[in-house]
């Protein structure tokens, strides 16, 4: 498992010049502006860019917060593919140039920096919350549910999104069709469909089954590729497709309502 | 600018303030207008790096485990500076809020029936901490997040900076927020307000927590003339990864982990013979600095800096991968290390404030020693109830946010159904032009000093001379360098003079925030004669509980911060010698 990047013998600091392709708010373009730095071995993207703020140009805008690969706020893109900046570590991407731009499968407000609005709404249509017949029961504090291995690992994987939108950033999809509600919500559907708490899977499979919900998907599988978190929403929204499939055709399954 | 009428402002999405907005819009059957602000995107608040799990007997009697019991062990974790009836409040609705939360969707790990699963944690005699793998604030904040999406009487303001607090005539009014998207500044008026703003460990440059966590609602509190309580007190997490001080859980060590020096000896024996690596924070972190002391640590060749090792080898890899498989994820990303294979560099790193605003048990703010101010509420790191007094026990304090969370949520909504507006539309707008001024005025100046050299320091001085141990002569040099910070931040230069997502002059208000913080934490510190919790004093190596039994009040004066004490509340456990 040791990466060969992170290996003593690379003990040296490195120069590296940073490139950033950054969002002009006013003249509504990317400009570079390219930036040297020294990296050792435990030296991410987002270290260096906040680096160069605090040294070299304090007007370049980040966003970031944890840094450390769980609050989803600073996935741009990296040498030509969506990461999270946090989780990159320099010296892995073995160039002496990294080249970093805002994703663009978002709106761009300014620099690296993009407008969340729409991601967030898009997620907010699928209701991403658990439902109940009697939602009373979702206040209760006094009985806890059992729920067996095997429920939970039905939706267990769907649950690690940390909303960062890469991987709407990296759907070809959304790139051409914005009202394509996109790979993130699809898999918070899956994720709550399957929890064995949840009572609302007709609810959600009947916002979805539009052309420009889950019909929108054309199983690029970008999104799978590019998420940090290992959140498969290509495998999700396929089994949406079945989901909705078989209650048309065969009848809903019993057991889940 | 424009004015936005609300029930309730809450400030803050941690989860805390998601717990109060829940709450408030439940109790008041969806019958409150509620704006919950947040710096950040709502969902990406600091809470969300919680880790190990949040305490609480699911199942008194099971297992040897009673409420009684973990409200002991809490309060003597705290060194006996908790109020011990916050504590008893505490130990009782923690159940509560976990079943609670496994109604909502929280995927808890669970036994092989199907129940909810425990691990062990540091100081808590038996395990009662309930987790989701090691991402269980992770899985709270969205759990929380998710359920609020589905109220739409709940507005949330993503990456809204609160700038300032109104507070006229002894009521909350409401206060002054710059939408950090577009530059632009509003004012929130409430009936009632919450703060929910978390801690402020980043004045401290090695740090576990967010670039987020600079204690902005406390700060703000502070300069609307609300007291704070126990600031000194700010914990150290023994294992944090070095160099980026990302938080490795204490999980690690709950699960079985070891923490091994130079000799590769486990060295807790001599600190902690009975509780060994799972002996409380503020115990576990003495020992190593003690061992870096005495040199017995590694120093790590890329950065120079020294360290122990946690070892989690012998728990192997089906364990980590179950247990703990954001710590795997953290060391290979990060150091590329692979915990079934190698042994971490960890060392202290300041991690939670037990510090806050003044608060009763009820979460209302207070002035003085006493008064509350109507209106307002505290809840989660920002507020000190006290229920950690001067030492926290890991996985109490998630449930302390959702506790407190859900206790101010329907407290606010409960007066904002009963009550008025505290100031006029008018009174709301004149004290708004006059503070948004000061963020223009910053705008419009010209300095000379780079605010990031001034936050440099600022965390240098924190981490050298506030550290796990500490002494008088070294407070005395740091209150000299924050002072002279203080005067420097006086001519400080934003120099993007951009309105759109204008994140020097963000960092330039937060440092504002951090360095009021500094002072008084190096003040409060400087004024506690004895060691007690993570207060270790050099000069001063034992608990005083004739003198110092009592919590330090502070609130701001013409010339820096004034100091009082109040009595802690003891009400079935009397202060007894503290050993593991």
């Amino acid at each position: 498992m040791r990466c060969s990047y992170m290996e003593k013998k690379n003990q040296e600091n490195r120069n590296v010049t940073i490139r950033v392709k950054r969002f002009d708010a006013k003249e509504r373009l990317l400009k570079s502006s390219s930036f040297k730095v020294s990296a050792n071995r435990f030296s991410t993207v987002l270290g260096e860019l906040i680096g160069i703020k605090e040294a070299q140009d304090p007007s370049l805008s980040i966003r970031y917060s944890c840094r450390m690969g769980i609050c989803g706020s600073c996935g741009m893109v990296i040498n030509g593919k969506p990461r999270l900046a946090c989780e990159t570590n320099v010296f892995s991407l073995d160039t002496d140039e990294v080249i970093v731009e805002p994703m663009r499968g978002h709106p761009v407000l300014k620099d690296l920096v993009c407008d969340f609005g729409e991601f967030f709404d898009n997620h907010r249509k699928v209701m991403p919350w658990l439902i109940r017949n009697n939602m009373k029961e979702k206040f209760r504090n006094d009985v806890e549910h059992t729920q067996t291995r095997r429920q939970l690992d039905r939706f267990l994987p769907f649950s690690y999104c940390i909303k960062c939108g890469l991987c709407v950033d990296a759907c070809p999809v959304v790139n051409t069709n914005s009202a394509f509600v996109g790979p993130q919500a699809l898999a918070a559907v899956r994720r709550y469909n399957e929890d064995s708490r949840d009572q609302g899977i007709k609810q959600r499979l009947a916002a979805i089954d539009v052309k420009d919900g889950v019909w929108g998907c054309e199983y690029a599988g970008a999104c799978s590729a590019v998420c940090p978190k290992g959140v498969d929403p290509a495998l999700a929204i396929q089994l949406l497709k079945m989901d909705i499939m078989k209650r048309k055709f065969i009848g809903s399954n019993k057991s889940k309502e | 600018m424009e004015t936005a009428d609300y029930d309730i402002v809450i400030v803050g999405s941690g989860l805390a303030g998601m717990r109060a907005a829940l709450q408030a819009a439940n109790f008041s059957n969806r019958k409150l207008r509620i704006a919950m602000i947040s710096k950040l995107h709502a969902m990406r608040s600091h809470s969300v790096s919680a880790e190990g799990g949040i305490s609480g007997v699911l199942s008194p009697g099971e297992g040897g485990d009673s409420i009684e019991l973990h409200a002991m062990d809490t309060i003597k974790g705290s060194d006996y500076l908790a109020d011990q009836d916050a504590v008893e409040f505490l130990v009782n609705e923690a159940p509560k809020e976990i079943r609670l939360l496994d109604n909502m969707g929280v995927p808890w790990n669970r036994r092989e029936d199907g129940r909810i699963v425990l691990r062990a944690f540091g100081g808590m005699s038996i395990p009662r901490t309930v987790f989701a793998g090691d991402k269980t604030g992770f899985f709270m904040l969205s759990t929380l997040y998710d359920a609020l999406l589905e109220y739409q009487d709940v507005e949330i303001f993503n990456e809204y900076l609160v700038i300032s607090l109104n507070i006229t005539r002894g009521t909350f009014g409401g206060l002054l927020a710059m939408n950090i998207s577009t530059g632009e500044m509003k004012l929130f008026r409430g009936k009632a307000g919450v703060i929910a703003t978390g801690g402020y460990a980043r004045i401290y440059g090695f740090t576990t927590t967010a670039f987020s966590s600079t204690g902005d609602g406390i700060a703000m509190a502070y300069r609307a003339g609300v007291s704070l309580k126990d600031m000194e007190f700010v914990q150290f997490h023994p294992t944090a990864l070095v160099p980026s001080g990302i938080l490795i859980t204490e999980a690690a060590r709950g699960e079985g982990g070891y923490l091994l020096n130079s000799e590769g000896k486990r060295f807790m024996e001599n600190y902690a013979k009975s509780k060994m690596e799972l002996a409380p924070r503020d115990i576990v972190s003495r020992a190593i600095v003690t061992e870096l002391d005495q040199g017995r640590g590694v120093v790590q060749e890329t950065t120079g800096i020294e360290h122990v090792f946690l070892d989690l080898r012998h728990l192997g890899e089906s364990v980590i991968d179950e247990r703990l498989p954001m710590i795997k994820e953290i060391t290979i990303k990060m150091n590329g290390i692979d915990p079934s294979k190698e042994m971490i560099p960890v060392r202290p790193a300041a991690h939670f404030t037990m510090g806050g605003i003044h608060v009763d048990i009820h979460g209302r703010a207070l002035i003085n020693d006493y008064d509350p101010v109507t209106g307002l509420w505290v809840a989660g790191e920002a507020g000190c109830v006290s229920v950690h007094g001067a030492n926290r026990l890991g996985s109490n304090s998630l449930s302390q946010c959702v506790i407190w969370g859900r206790v101010v949520g329907e407290a606010a909504a409960e007066h904002a159904l009963g009550n008025g507006y505290g100031v006029t539309n008018e009174e709301m707008e004149k004290w708004g032009a006059l503070e948004a001024s000061r963020v223009n005025n910053l705008m419009d100046r010209t300095g000379t000093e780079n605010p990031y050299l001034i936050r440099k320091e600022m965390q240098q001085t924190l981490d050298k001379y506030v550290y796990v141990y500490r002494e008088t002569d070294g407070f005395k040099n740091a209150k000299k360098v924050i002072n002279d910070l203080k005067r420097r931040y006086a001519n400080v230069y934003v120099q993007d003079k951009s309105k759109e997502y204008n994140t020097n002059l963000r960092d330039t208000l937060e440092l504002g925030n951090m360095l009021e913080l500094a002072d008084v934490v190096i003040e409060c510190a400087l004024a506690r004669k004895e060691s007690r919790g993570a207060h270790a004093m050099k000069e001063y190596p034992k608990r005083d509980d004739v003198n110092w039994l009592k919590h330090t009040i502070v609130r701001m004066g013409s010339d820096g911060p004034v100091l009082s004490y109040i009595p802690v509340t003891i009400t079935k456990w009397q202060p007894m010698e503290r050993k593991y």
